[in-house]
């Protein structure tokens, strides 16, 4: 029985609301450094005239987003002065006062607005939203997938950062595109790339996409180039978007000269290989092995002990290390290997492009390339992957798979980031509410054609509960906790770092296999 | 999808807002000498660790009575007996007979939230899931809604998790015995009740309905036949259980006298703090505390009592069936706080166990929140359920008519009052001459939507009009 007209799409809103409500329960939680990060760009931009915003060192955190996103601190701090005055004294270094509190924690929640809207956008573009009931509809579990996404909420609304509002941006762009507006999808991926530099790393799935499939107007019947259809006015188009964008933002600093500072802010390649806590990539695998070498050269004789750099490349700084073994990682080693490794999807959408689903499965592998091979990854940047591949996962079955082994294995990797106690019960609740749903939602979907994870891929994900059980609970209690703290971090992240190498490599099968359908492709 | 799935994802739900909730602060948090609640159960904890039993609820000069003595029943004191052995086990200070004394620290909150959290999984939610499961109408998903709706009820969440008390305890041991009479197994149920009465004396409130189903019951199957083994198992049960309870007390005679004297202080008074019931409501008019004498009030109260309690137990009596087993617990619960002796705000928690529209009561607790520093939780939790309860009731009501006109204009007007009211709590000033008045009003208004409640389930109960086919048939 369908529901009432009227009440079409009041679930949207009900959902939205209470994540909403549940991100104002969490205000009171854990809030990492980020929080003092984020303060201390509020206190720079207020007080201090943009000339100086990226000179300013008194804290050690200092500004290293683009200009835009330093404008909407700006533009926040105005709001802080009601709340409190003292937050915005830069001298005021981890001054965390509740109202303090308050404010940035509502900041995010109001901010996600953003993202509200491009979730509602991104539902009108699935290909069909037929369901039995609302909770089979494609629309509905899109919805919570992105709404109630795990990851997202421990980011922003427990370590504190602002990705909703970010990642807002970035789905309402994609949106766009499916739309086939693709100026105000152009427009909004270069407002995104000036909040936030991080998006480089999809933007060459922008660039060929765009270049092939809007200033190529026509494809030829077998979807192949049709070279005389090229328009000069789109391409200049594009162009003048961007640039003005980006003059926007950079203008005023490159007036002053400080571009090669800002830049330098921006990109500060003196940090390691791997941050902190090991994002599962490839490098987590490398350093292990790494590791397994050095220790086994060591028991064979084969390497001498003194020679070997010391042992600290596991301890919990940043700092640059090097390798014992295996040749040492430079920043532009892994550039390389960045580019090779998404050079293969790149090509395909320029010869075979696949409409705007083709766009945005290359975006996934762009991200999650630059996530297994890039310099000083986060895991968060792990979520730049996921969030994008909901939108697929509701469509297909394969994707659903590969969502469903890439989400659940990402999201266990940001478990390192709550290491309170205090959160330990809400990031396992959040955690199996997300998972529970995404499974037995997509499973619901898919439910034609037998089984959506096959017996390996569900070992694995189960033996993350065995994995949990002993680095949360089992190994602080044993003596190895004082002489390898490292360990359990490093086993957490190469066991994630398997499964996001398998769903790196199926969604690259995916991508290359996949049926042109040369149908479909309308020309734009 | 699948009706576990569902049904865990609300469980889910429900134990992240309770958590969530539980960052928050607790009752008499920083706040020399006395504290609160919160060290009420700490000291617990430390006295039935370091002191014999027959100690327990005496004056010596170990266990000082007046810096929160022990004032619940028994299974209240095994519970923090076990509580305790874990405190030692993680951090001795914790229980440390007499060094204790407001101890608070971080890792302390987080032990004993954990111990609300441990109980509530353990009791209460499976039996408000077995609940909503088997003894709701209507198809699986509006059990599960109702499942939602009562896992969200903020009223119980900021009492167990931000106040901190263990009402899910005897709460959830109060509805396994409703469970129990209502799946027919009367000796499990009673049993259930029995320890959920051992726990807290204020279950006392639903205990007349529950005696009068079973009375009813048995007197229906036949005093001189089936009727009265029945009578005599039930009986049998419930003597054993308390005997078992109170065993460690039954050695001296006074053991159980002083309990008792703990468990029901007639030496407090009519009322303390502001509660929204009569005499709290009737004392601003008259000075009924100082004009009548102890003995006065006493007997009023009792009167009134059992005047307002009498004909929905007599109705049940009559007419043993589970639909009055519900409204005579409503109507009971709801006559023991408007018109008893010493009576709590959360006394009001055992009424909500049934009702539908719980947030009345829940806002009669905003003094007592507001004190406790769990404004933020109150505003959201309440903000959240309220709609949350709105929006899937206008949906599985399967009306098409906008939800404004499904409720009745006083509905409006009552939440219109009370957010009004909680606003003007917490931003104004009250005038110096009234520096009460705020929560005086939040207990007024309160009390008057209870009276109404309570007339209205009275004649409900009493008049049975006329019920649609889908209802549940009599059992």
């Amino acid at each position: 029985m369908a529901a009432p007209m009227t009440n079409d799409q009041s679930w949207f809103y009900a959902l939205a609301l209470g994540v909403s409500f549940l991100k104002c329960l969490l205000i009171n939680a854990y809030h990492s450094t980020d929080f003092e990060v984020h303060r201390n760009w509020l206190a720079l931009t207020h007080s201090l005239p943009a000339a100086q915003w990226y000179y300013e060192a008194t804290s050690e955190w200092t500004l290293d987003y683009p200009p835009l996103f330093a404008w909407f601190e700006y533009g926040l701090s105005h709001i802080a002065s009601f709340f409190d005055k003292e937050m915005l004294v830069v001298q005021n270094l981890n001054y965390a006062s509740p109202a303090t509190i308050l404010f940035q924690r509502l900041s995010v929640i109001v901010a996600d607005v953003v993202f509200f809207y491009a979730v509602k956008e991104c539902c009108k573009c699935l290909r069909e939203d037929k369901g039995k009931y609302l909770l089979g509809k494609p629309s509905f579990i899109l919805t919570v997938l992105l709404l109630w996404n795990f990851g997202l909420i421990i980011v922003d609304h427990i370590h504190f950062q602002y990705n909703g509002f970010l990642f807002g941006v970035l789905l309402l762009s994609i949106a766009r595109h499916f739309q086939n507006r693709h100026f105000e999808g152009a427009l909004l991926f270069s407002i995104l790339l000036n909040l936030k530099h991080i998006y480089l790393y999809i933007a060459p799935a922008y660039g060929i996409y765009l270049l092939r499939c809007f200033c190529f107007t026509q494809s030829n019947a077998d979807g192949s180039l049709q070279w005389r259809s090229f328009s000069v006015v789109r391409l200049v188009t594009l162009g003048t978007i961007v640039l003005s964008t980006f003059s926007v933002s950079f203008g005023p600093f490159i007036a002053l000269g400080q571009l090669p500072q800002v830049l330098s802010r921006l990109f500060p390649f003196k940090r390691g290989l791997c941050h902190a806590y090991w994002a599962p990539n490839i490098w987590a695998l490398y350093n292990i092995a790494d590791k397994a070498f050095s220790i086994l050269g060591v028991k064979f004789k084969l390497l001498d002990i003194n020679k070997l750099p010391k042992a600290s490349m596991t301890g919990g700084l940043v700092q640059e290390f090097q390798h014992s073994v295996l040749p040492s990682v430079s920043p532009l080693a892994t550039l390389v290997c960045t580019v090779l490794s998404i050079l293969p999807a790149l090509f395909r959408i320029w010869h075979r492009p696949n409409g705007a689903r083709g766009f945005l499965r290359c975006l996934v592998i762009c991200a999650l390339g630059s996530f297994m091979f890039g310099w000083h990854v986060h895991e968060k940047a792990i979520l730049m992957a996921i969030l994008p591949l909901s939108l697929l996962a509701v469509e297909s079955r394969e994707d659903a798979r590969i969502f469903l082994i890439l989400s659940i294995t990402g999201h266990y990797s940001l478990f390192p980031l709550l290491f309170t106690t205090q959160e330990l019960p809400i990031k396992i609740l959040l955690l199996l509410l997300f998972t529970i749903f995404s499974l037995t939602s997509l499973k619901t979907l898919f439910r034609k054609g037998g089984a959506l994870l096959n017996p390996l891929e569900a070992t694995y994900l189960l033996g993350l509960i065995p994995l949990e059980l002993i680095c949360e609970f089992v190994y602080p209690l044993t003596v190895w906790q004082k002489t390898f703290p490292f360990l359990p971090l490093m086993l957490t992240s190469v066991y994630c770092a398997l499964g996001v190498t398998y769903a790196f490599i199926r969604l690259y099968i995916s991508l290359l296999t996949c049926s042109d359908s040369t149908k479909k492709i309308k020309t734009q | 999808m699948e009706n576990w799935s569902l049904f865990s994802l609300c469980v889910l739900l429900g134990l992240t807002s309770r958590w969530a909730v539980s960052f928050h602060s607790y009752s008499g948090a920083g706040k020399p000498p006395m504290f609160g609640d919160y060290e009420a159960q700490r000291h617990w904890q430390e006295v039935t660790y370091n002191l014999p039993v027959h100690e327990w609820y005496f004056n010596t000069t170990n266990n000082d009575l007046n810096y929160w003595g022990l004032d619940y029943p028994p299974l209240t004191a095994y519970h923090s007996l076990v509580c305790a052995y874990v405190a030692k086990l993680l951090n001795p200070e914790w229980v440390e007979l007499h060094a204790s004394r407001g101890y608070e620290s971080h890792s302390h909150k987080l032990f004993m939230r954990a111990t609300v959290l441990f109980t509530d999984i353990l009791i209460y939610i499976p039996a408000v899931l077995l609940y909503c499961f088997y003894f709701c109408d209507g198809s699986s998903k509006q059990k599960v809604a109702t499942a939602l709706c009562i896992l969200l009820y903020p009223g119980l969440i900021l009492i167990d998790y931000g106040h901190f008390q263990y009402n899910s305890v005897s709460l959830g041991l109060a509805l396994w015995g409703i469970l129990g009479l209502g799946l027919g197994w009367d000796l499990f149920g009673s049993l259930a009740f029995t320890l959920a009465l051992n726990y807290k004396q204020m279950e006392l409130y639903h205990s007349l309905p529950f005696f009068c189903y079973l009375l009813g019951k048995c007197i229906k199957q036949g005093l001189t036949g089936r009727g009265f083994f029945q009578l005599a198992k039930i009986s049998l049960t419930v003597l054993v259980t308390f005997a078992l309870c109170w065993m460690p007390f039954l050695s001296d005679p006074k053991q159980p006298l002083q309990v008792l004297h703990r468990l029901f202080p007639f030496g407090r008074g009519l009322f303390e703090d502001k509660v929204a019931n009569t005499w709290c409501s009737l004392n601003v008019l008259i000075k009924i505390k100082t004009l009548l004498s102890r003995e006065t009030q006493l007997f009023l109260s009792f009167a009134l009592t059992l005047l307002f309690i009498l004909p929905s137990s007599l109705k049940l009596l009559s007419k043993p069936n589970l639909w009055q087993f519900k409204l005579a617990l409503v109507n009971s619960s709801l006559a023991f706080f408007l018109f008893s002796f010493q009576v709590h705000e959360k006394s009001i928690l055992l009424a909500a166990l049934l009702m539908f529209f719980l947030f009345v009561f829940f806002h009669s607790m905003l003094p007592l929140l507001v004190k406790d520093g769990l404004l933020l939780p109150y505003v959201v939790t309440s903000l959240a359920f309220l709609f949350l309860s709105l929006y899937l009731l206008s949906h599985l009501t399967r009306t098409n008519e906008p939800l404004f006109w499904y409720f009745p204009f006083h509905f409006w007007f009552s939440l219109v009052a009370m957010a009004v009211l909680s606003f003007t709590s917490v931003w104004l000033e009250p005038p110096a001459k009234f520096p009460d008045l705020f929560p005086v009003l939040v207990s007024i208004l309160s009390f008057l939507h209870f009276l109404g409640f309570i007339i209205y389930f009275n004649l409900v109960q009493l008049m049975e009009p006329q019920r649609k086919k889908s209802q549940k048939k009599t059992n």
